[in-house]
């Protein structure tokens, strides 16, 4: 079957260390990280990767009052991103737009904020916003976006646990190329630092990130890692068929050449390297490409103790024979940016395909030995040969797993 | 309490739930939602916020009661002195 060929022609992001592709990408570039310690309701401080954005750019203020932050980042970033792709907005068709985005979650932050306002209340249930239920459907970040920017077409959320941010993506990719929609705009948002319940969760699970200084807090493949700083940020794309974009002279960022998503099947928490290693080996296979062709692995690791362990497994397991593909990591700079991580990391990588050079995985003292890949990038950048395809993974609760193939467009 | 101080206390309401709206040059008998870009959920918010920092209950056939400021300072004033 031939079937069109998807490309990515705009970017808007929000990360704790940048707020556009360029800043961000900078900052990976130079090795500056942004991760604070901030007063968790119930907790006490706790290591958090806060974006510090322009919400009043895109919204009112009392657009911002109703809504959630879930809403206010996608927003953003949606803006930033159709502004980035230098397309005719106000003269097109918003029937024929989709909106695609993938959370880990939704909904429990605006919950418990309203259990804590009624808890100040005796537990009246009169004290309960009326917001409530808008601000906690799951459609909201995407509905948000609809409503601030007149878009008509179909919007929802992908609920994907961490792997959300592909997910929407791949989305995004399957309804294009159905025809369903002309334009998309897909990616992930995180609002999880509203929320004790995550910080908490992770924490009683063994997974919560502790260290003084909180800028090495995050340290995917340390030895001394010690698990995940939990995270907000948003990214999303526009997505369009290549002949479209080339038709309206769009510039082409990337092409989506193949992907996967695949499930553990085996536990709730703990991830599985052989469904992983799958789901890399489908993804590269649904490309075209060879194990080989790939430049760069974009990992997924959190920095958990276990989870980092066997993602390096899968990889190690599907790409041995591949002396030239490089490895990084993003989230020593920005912790983890849950149902945003997999459209940040990929945005913060994407670069490459022009300057030829891998961002560094940071906070590496002393390289876990069953983390050491071969080419694993550490602390410094490294300028390559080239760039021409990149591996996105991007792993989550429940088992849900998901790699994207992305091609350095050339025509 | 006045009547005026009634109004002055609907008014900082409006302020914090319609941050966006200038309420300087409010006309007292004309309806709010006239001058102001206040939908449905805005009203409830307006109720809402009398309950929460007041005390003050508006069963929901007394909503169009807080149409105007003039017929905010009628209906709610009483409640206030009660």
């Amino acid at each position: 079957m031939n079937r069109p060929r998807i490309v990515i022609t705009g970017v808007g992001l929000t990360s704790p260390n940048g707020n556009s592709i360029s800043e961000f990408r900078d900052n990976l570039l130079r090795g500056v990280a942004n991760i604070q310690e901030i007063d968790m309701r119930y907790m006490g401080k706790v290591p958090a990767g806060v974006c510090d954005f322009e919400s009043t750019k895109y919204q009112s203020r009392k657009e911002l009052r109703v809504g959630t932050r879930a809403g206010s980042i996608a927003i953003y970033c949606a803006s930033e991103a159709i502004a980035n792709s230098g397309i005719d907005f106000p003269n097109y068709d918003k029937d024929r737009i989709g909106v695609y985005i993938g959370t880990t979650e939704h909904g429990n932050v605006e919950t418990e904020n309203e259990i804590y306002n009624i808890s100040k209340f005796d537990y009246d249930t009169r004290y309960w916003t009326h917001h409530h239920n808008p601000r906690t459907v799951a459609n909201n970040p995407a509905g948000e976006i609809t409503i601030n920017l007149g878009i008509t077409g179909p919007h929802y959320t992908i609920g994907a646990a961490c792997a959300a941010g592909n997910a929407g993506l791949i989305q995004a990719v399957q309804m294009l190329r159905l025809n369903e929609v002309d334009f998309a705009l897909a990616g992930g948002v995180s609002e999880s630092i509203q929320t004790f319940g995550i910080f908490a969760g992770f924490k009683s699970q063994g997974a919560l990130a502790k260290h003084d200084d909180p800028n090495k807090a995050s340290r995917p493949f340390d030895i001394s890692r010690n698990g995940i700083v939990v995270s907000e940020g948003g990214c999303i794309f526009t997505l369009e068929r290549l002949n479209d974009a080339v038709e309206r002279g769009a510039t082409i960022i990337a092409e989506i050449i193949g992907y996967c998503m695949n499930s553990d099947a085996s536990d709730y928490v703990l991830p599985n390297p052989e469904r992983q290693s799958e789901c890399m080996l489908k993804a590269v296979q649904s490309s075209g490409l060879a194990l080989s062709d790939i430049d760069l692995i974009s990992t997924h690791a959190t920095s958990t103790p276990q989870g980092d362990i066997q993602e390096c497994k899968a990889i190690r397991d599907v790409f041995q024979n591949c002396p030239s593909t490089y490895i990084n990591n993003s989230k020593g700079f920005i912790g983890h940016a849950m149902g945003a991580a997999g459209a940040l990391e990929l945005a913060g990588n994407l670069p490459s395909f022009q300057d030829n050079t891998i961002h560094p995985t940071i906070n590496i003292d002393t390289l876990d030995e069953e983390c050491a890949l071969k080419n694993l990038v550490i602390n410094q950048p490294l300028k390559v040969d080239s760039v021409k395809y990149i591996l996105n993974n991007s792993f989550g609760m429940l088992g849900i797993n998901s790699a994207l193939v992305l091609k350095k467009y050339d025509e | 309490m006045t009547e005026e101080q009634v109004k002055q206390i609907v008014i900082d309401i409006i302020n914090e739930i319609a941050p966006d709206e200038d309420t300087s040059n409010l006309k007292s008998e004309v309806n709010l939602r006239d001058q102001m870009d206040l939908d449905s959920m805005d009203f409830l918010d307006i109720v809402m916020e009398l309950r929460k920092q007041h005390g003050i209950e508006v069963p929901e056939e007394d909503y169009p009661k807080l149409a105007s400021l003039d017929s905010c300072a009628d209906y709610l004033t009483p409640k206030f002195n009660s």
